[in-house]
């Protein structure tokens, strides 16, 4: 079907704007089908189907909407958990601030190298898991993403990596607009964490293809940054092999636009996929979790587990789905999508839907809305509690289950120790 | 300690007065009683006190220990010493039963200006109070109240008494929902918490409750007034004949 002519031109415009950089040939190729990709689609519009709730025109801007650099104290992220660490600046690699790219079980090659040599592993997976991922909604920065991502990395990890990889990403322009792109293979038998922190940019654009081999695991924990002004379209895409594990999950803190992305497929037996988020929003801030979990495999079993918590005109947006295929049978699928919210000005938006062709599954779903319970609150101030620290208490109580999704500890330990933080800065 | 003088409330949302001006006064080291028909007001007695919300305080006062209870905040009344054990306590879903403690007694401790207690001498004071009112380890793990028994859930309360050591304690129908067994337990609970120093205002429909807690004083109320007080014999005499005759002899 031919696109409308606003939209073709949109598109376009926003196509000429950009360049692709220079590659070798597979990666010039994986380029251009990402490009051929977001042409036929085009960039979304309001009366498309999933981005009816949110509006995508600071996204499809030639120019990134300034953001104001986020002011104030901020601790390390995920404290001193002994970590590699890759340093972004604005959405570039910065090699004198990061680790020696050199760790056990893992080989690390950033992408434009990669790109360079003429025939490469990355190049069944590059733009690959992010083409499959349009069946059935078009994941149109995506494929722009995919065409004319500036930096990146692509990992293969080959047995137990000793400890996690970091991601972290400053943002230091007002004006940034950055575009990464991370293709991620988890060989038989590996086990890989990897961890993601910060706004990246005033517009950030990220896509992460994450191929789990059978019998294997992979671990992702990321802290979107507590810019206020920052908009962020990340796309997480992951295949899963038998008996593979992925987990993840995402702790967003203010942002005035974030958009995040799920696509997972579940191709091989006894498979489990966890994917969970905690948000927090206080004023202008837009959360949308957009997030497809397909079961293609027996006996597989996935988790969507997303909280949010809002005040003060925050919105919230879920749009969430299950899809079991023909034959998927025993799957166990498993999807929540909640919000808190503080006061009368805040609004959460949810769609979660299940689409199920076969018989023998066993598949839930719920979303609510409420505000904070006042018999607890009543019985949590009559043993002494203040109502602030009590009203604390009661949101961290509701945003447990989602960071019970997160494995490690420490991480997790750190997860709420920035909750916290949040909650007494946003008290009142 | 709890001196209550002609106290007059109505709900907040409608024009219903539930208390019509009660006087009560229970000294340091007393265990009084209130008993009384269903919608005398007791329980709405026990809420006042305790700060919630939904009620007009129209006349008179409420103090403890001489500080004026009716002008504090809900959890300034708890650290002044406060505590009621709720007839129907709450289950708080992803709040640990030991987190809820600590928390709790660390809260009234600095609001007292005390320092707070390190995690090694509030794990061996809740290991020991626990173990007195047979409350386990799992109980102590799982969120507030959240799928313990009726029993458990008083048992709970008491726990959350004795740890953070009240002066005034007052005890809403604790034994609604209790067995036997469950009600020997609270009420040894109570007991060993009698204190020269802690005073007990124990609300109940049964005289039974009365059996293991002796009470001093016994208060019947009836449509928002203290008609008549006495000693434990008079909750003798409610049990054997019942509200009738002494709501008749009053009135």
């Amino acid at each position: 079907m031919a696109l409308p002519q606003t939209k073709m031109d949109a598109t376009q415009t926003r196509i000429a704007a950009l360049a692709m950089p220079q590659s070798g040939a597979w990666a010039r190729e994986a380029r251009a089908a990402g490009l051929a990709r977001l042409e036929k689609m085009g960039l979304p519009g309001p009366r498309d189907e999933y981005w009816r709730f949110t509006r995508p025109d600071s996204l499809n801007a030639v120019e990134a909407p300034e953001a104001a650099l986020f002011k104030g104290s901020d601790t390390p992220d995920f404290g001193d958990l002994d970590r590699l660490t890759l340093v972004f600046r604005d959405g570039v690699f910065d090699a004198d601030m990061s680790d020696d790219l050199s760790l056990e079980g893992v080989e690390i090659q950033r992408l434009a190298d990669a790109a360079a040599q003429d025939i490469h592993w990355a190049k069944d997976l590059y733009g690959v898991l992010e083409a499959r991922a349009h069946d059935p909604v078009n994941r149109p920065f995506a494929a722009l993403n995919s065409a004319f991502a500036t930096d990146g990395f692509v990992l293969r990890a080959t047995g137990k990596v000793s400890k996690p990889l970091h991601f972290r990403y400053l943002h230091e322009k007002t004006d940034s607009d950055a575009i990464l792109h991370f293709v991620v293979r988890v060989e038989e038998g590996a086990d890989l964490t990897l961890l993601e922190s910060g706004p990246a940019a005033a517009r950030f654009n990220s896509c992460l293809e994450v191929d789990i081999a059978d019998r294997s695991a992979f671990h992702h924990v990321r802290t979107q940054g507590r810019d206020h002004e920052r908009r962020s379209v990340t796309h997480l895409f992951a295949r899963l092999g038998e008996d593979s594990s992925f987990k993840s999950f995402t702790l967003t803190a203010n942002g005035r636009l974030t958009r995040n992305e799920a696509f997972l497929e579940l191709t091989g037996d006894n498979a489990s996929a966890h994917i969970a988020g905690a948000a927090m929003g206080d004023g202008e801030f837009h959360h949308d979790d957009t997030v497809f979990i397909t079961h293609d495999a027996v006996n597989c079993e996935s988790r969507q587990v997303y909280k949010k918590v809002l005040k003060n005109g925050a919105i919230g947006t879920f749009q969430g789905k299950i899809l079991v295929k023909p034959g998927a049978q025993k799957t166990d699928g498993y999807q929540i999508s909640q919000s808190l919210l503080l006061d009368e000005d805040a609004q959460f938006l949810a769609k979660p839907e299940l689409e199920i062709y076969a018989d023998d599954v066993a598949c839930s779903h719920g979303s609510t809305s409420g505000a904070i319970d006042e018999e607890a609150l009543f019985y949590l101030r009559s043993r002494g509690v203040p109502v602030a620290e009590a009203q604390d208490l009661l949101v961290l109580a509701f945003l447990a289950e989602a960071i019970d999704e997160i494995e490690d500890d420490l991480i997790a330990d750190d997860i709420r120790l920035r909750l916290e933080g949040w909650l007494t800065r946003h008290r009142g | 300690m709890l001196k209550i003088n002609n106290l007059h409330v109505k709900l907040e949302e409608e024009d219903k007065v539930i208390l019509k001006g009660v006087d009560l006064d229970v000294p340091a080291g007393a265990v009084h009683a209130i008993m009384g028909p269903n919608g005398s007001g007791k329980s709405t007695l026990s809420y006042v006190l305790s700060g919630r919300d939904g009620y007009d305080v129209t006349d008179g006062t409420a103090t403890l220990e001489g500080e004026d209870l009716l002008e504090m905040e809900t959890e300034e009344r708890a650290a002044a010493g406060l505590f009621l054990a709720f007839q129907y306590p709450v289950e708080i879903p992803g709040v640990g039963n030991m987190t809820f403690l600590r928390t709790a007694l660390n809260a009234q401790r600095k609001a007292r200006g005390q320092d707070e207690m390190s995690a090694a001498d509030f794990l061996k004071l809740v290991r020991e109070r626990a173990k007195a009112l047979k409350i386990d380890a799992d109980m102590l793990k799982r969120p507030v109240n959240v799928g313990f028994s009726g029993g458990e859930k008083k048992r709970n309360e008491i726990l959350q008494m004795a740890m953070l050591e009240p002066r005034m304690c007052i005890l809403d129908e604790t034994d609604s929902g209790l067995d036997v067994d469950a009600m020997r337990l609270v009420s040894e609970g109570v007991n060993a918490l009698r204190d020269e120093g802690r005073a007990f205002l124990v609300i109940t429909h049964y005289q039974r409750l009365l059996d293991h807690i002796r009470p001093d004083v016994v208060h019947i109320m009836a449509d928002g007034r203290i008609v008549k007080s006495g000693g434990p014999e008079l909750a003798l005499e409610v049990e054997n004949n019942g509200y009738a005759d002494i709501l008749a002899e009053v009135a």
